[in-house]
């Protein structure tokens, strides 16, 4: 059974552990700025809505990219782009309609949530269940609606 | 069922793909008329930054992929198709009969009717073989001529600067990008490559080009190139390029990216609807019934009129191609609709352009441009619905703008925040098109189409 992030705005607290442990983990430092979960925040409602890739299933990205380096971990059904193989053209980031796959100038390269491999540092290191790593039966699209329905009451 | 694809670009390899996965058992012809195996022209100016080898540009990397799939890719020129009988002619002679044909054939370089434009060292920038050719002779100090400063033109231009030469970029327009950037994003980006060593002459046209000496290599040259080692060598013979101001300028290389049209020529005669390219409906089906357009080729309808567009881009030949392979595989299922999305990066300097970024008679937009930190942004509304928008320098969620666009989406009250702070898209973005429904609801948006 495959599993996906679950992100319930409404338990955010805006601490930011997901950004620092996100970018940790793929960067080896603390530095948000390079995190690949973004917490917005409302500052009127005084609210807070992480926001990160779905692996959704038209994988807008993946299609656009012309050569071939966004493939499909079929183990965790994340998008995961091969760094190696990236020309850093940036199609993906104007194609992907969510805006959750970025261009890192330092890299040359764009990055994207890859579900770190099956195991989620952002997940593991919200303190109040947030974002939580379940059972995926839902369709991407489905489960980008669910979860938008909390995002867009969280920021209301 | 036989499914025959002309090309084998990025249009005709997912046509393809989605076609095998749809059908386990269909026949699927590709041809292609370039003699390398499928690739991917925009990762022509990483391979001339050296940053990729010519694999590097190949659509699919694994052995065997398209064998593995039972896709039968040839290689061929099509010359011909008589829709009656189902069947295309090839420049060798041969014919190959389909049940459904999907046209994928792309678009080739305009070549602007300019005295010397056949001299052997003027190039456009479109094949793996031009590659070639620009790589054997642009090296550093190398005196180079551009002629145009359109999308593709600003995208060599910074392969040819990491290469050193000594680059002249000469434009009609009165900007960088004119049909991709709005008068103030253009005059940045033209001050930015400036400031970067590249000399930009606007408003101007190429007259004439004439060769000033010899056109025989050296000999030097020629052994150079008999041993292989052609690549950035001293050139000998020179051209002068006449500009309509009457400046002459002296240089060793002209590279012409002067726009690029539909390759439709081969459909004369077969009763398929033209217009700049091959007209089709919204799942990508021409005036004739099983011959389907994608890609860079077809001329299909765009997200907000539907009037016909052609969209010689990435993204959309991905979507095209998959939409039409949809179809041919009798599932009924619409294209959103067309739209322009551009991303270019200049030097360092990354710029975007999405929809309608123009803006539209009776809209109103915002804009806001910080020359000193080189970031731009401008949004374009109707009523309150996004349809455009332009912006230097943002990278962060940048596809928002695209998921705002496409989804139509009212915003109400986001949209006078919008006007008050642009930057603010993606806090806009979450609040109204993340709402249950929005990008399903949407007859026009492209998440319709896949659902
Ligand atoms: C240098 C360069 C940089 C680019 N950069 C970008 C970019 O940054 N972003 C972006 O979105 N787009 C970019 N593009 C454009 C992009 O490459 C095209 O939009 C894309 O290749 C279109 O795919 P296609 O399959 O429709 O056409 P093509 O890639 O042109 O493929 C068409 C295929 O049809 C074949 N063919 C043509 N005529 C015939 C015939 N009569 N019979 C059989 N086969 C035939 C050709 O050999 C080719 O294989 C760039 C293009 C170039 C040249």
């Amino acid at each position: 059974m495959l599993k996906s992030l679950y992100i319930d705005p409404e338990k955010c607290t805006g601490c930011l552990q997901c950004e620092m442990a996100c970018s940790l983990e793929n960067t080896g430092i603390f530095n948000p700025s390079q995190s690949r979960i973004k917490v917005f925040s409302f500052e009127d409602a005084g609210r807070k809505v992480p926001y990160t890739c779905t692996q959704c299933d038209e994988a807008w990205c993946m299609q656009a990219c012309p050569v071939d380096a966004i493939k499909l971990d079929k183990h965790t059904g994340a998008k995961v782009v091969e760094e190696e193989t990236c020309v850093g053209c940036k199609v993906c980031t104007i194609s992907c309609p969510f805006g959750t796959i970025n261009y890192v100038a330092e890299t040359g390269k764009v990055q994207k949530c890859d579900l770190c491999g099956g195991d989620p540092a952002c997940a593991a290191a919200c303190p109040t269940e947030a974002i939580t790593f379940v059972d995926a039966n839902w369709t991407g699209l489905e489960r980008m609606r669910t979860w938008a329905a909390r995002a867009n009451e969280a920021s209301l | 069922m036989k499914h025959l694809i002309l090309g084998n670009g990025p249009t005709g390899v997912i046509a393809a793909e989605t076609l095998r996965k749809a059908d386990r058992h269909a026949e699927i012809m590709m041809v292609g008329s370039e003699p390398e195996p499928p690739y991917s022209r925009m990762a022509i100016p990483y391979l001339l930054e050296g940053n990729i080898d010519e694999s590097g540009t190949y659509l699919r990397k694994a052995d065997g992929h398209f064998e593995s799939l039972q896709i039968d890719n040839r290689i061929g020129v099509a010359t011909a198709v008589n829709a009656a009988d189902k069947v295309v002619a090839f420049a060798d002679g041969s014919t190959e009969s389909y049940d459904k044909l999907l046209i994928a054939t792309g678009s080739h370089p305009i070549c602007p009717p300019i005295p010397g434009v056949d001299l052997p060292h003027v190039h456009t920038c479109w094949t793996l073989a031009d590659a070639r050719a620009i790589a054997a002779r642009a090296g550093a100090g190398t005196r180079v001529v551009q002629v145009g400063a359109g999308f593709i033109g600003c995208i060599i231009l910074e392969a040819l600067a990491k290469r050193g030469v000594d680059l002249t970029v000469v434009e009609l327009g009165d900007r960088m990008v004119p049909r991709m950037m709005t008068p103030k994003a253009g005059a940045m980006i033209k001050h930015w490559v400036e400031s970067k060593g590249v000399r930009v002459v606007t408003e101007a046209r190429v007259e004439r080009i004439d060769a000033s000496s010899s056109q025989t290599p050296s000999l030097l040259e020629t052994v150079k190139g008999l041993l292989g080692h052609a690549q950035a060598d001293a050139p000998s013979s020179v051209m002068t390029v006449t500009l309509s101001t009457g400046e002459r300028i002296e240089c060793d290389l002209v590279i012409v990216s002067a726009g690029v049209r539909p390759n439709i020529g081969f459909l004369d005669g077969s009763g398929i609807a033209v217009g700049l390219g091959v007209l089709t409906d919204r799942h990508m089906q021409s005036s004739v019934a099983d011959v389907y357009a994608a890609g860079d080729v077809a001329e299909a309808p765009d997200l907000f009129s539907g009037t016909p567009m052609v969209s010689a881009i990435q993204p959309n030949a991905a979507d095209q191609a998959r939409i039409a392979a949809l179809n041919m595989a009798g599932k009924s299922v619409p294209h959103g609709g067309v739209m322009a999305i551009n991303v270019l990066d200049t030097l360092g300097l990354i710029s975007s352009s999405f929809g309608q970024w123009e803006g539209v008679t009776g809209g109103d937009g915002v804009e806001v441009a910080d020359p000193d930190s080189h970031r731009y942004i401008s949004l374009q509304f109707k009523d309150d619905v996004l349809v455009g928008a332009t912006s230097i320098g943002l990278t962060q969620h940048v596809g928002v703008l695209r998921g705002l666009i496409q989804s139509q989406v009212s915003l109400g009250d986001w949209k006078q925040a919008l006007m008050h702070d642009p930057l603010r898209a993606m806090d806009a973005y979450l609040a109204s098109v993340q709402k249950p429904g929005v990008l399903h609801d949407q007859t026009h948006g492209h998440a319709q189409a896949v659902c």
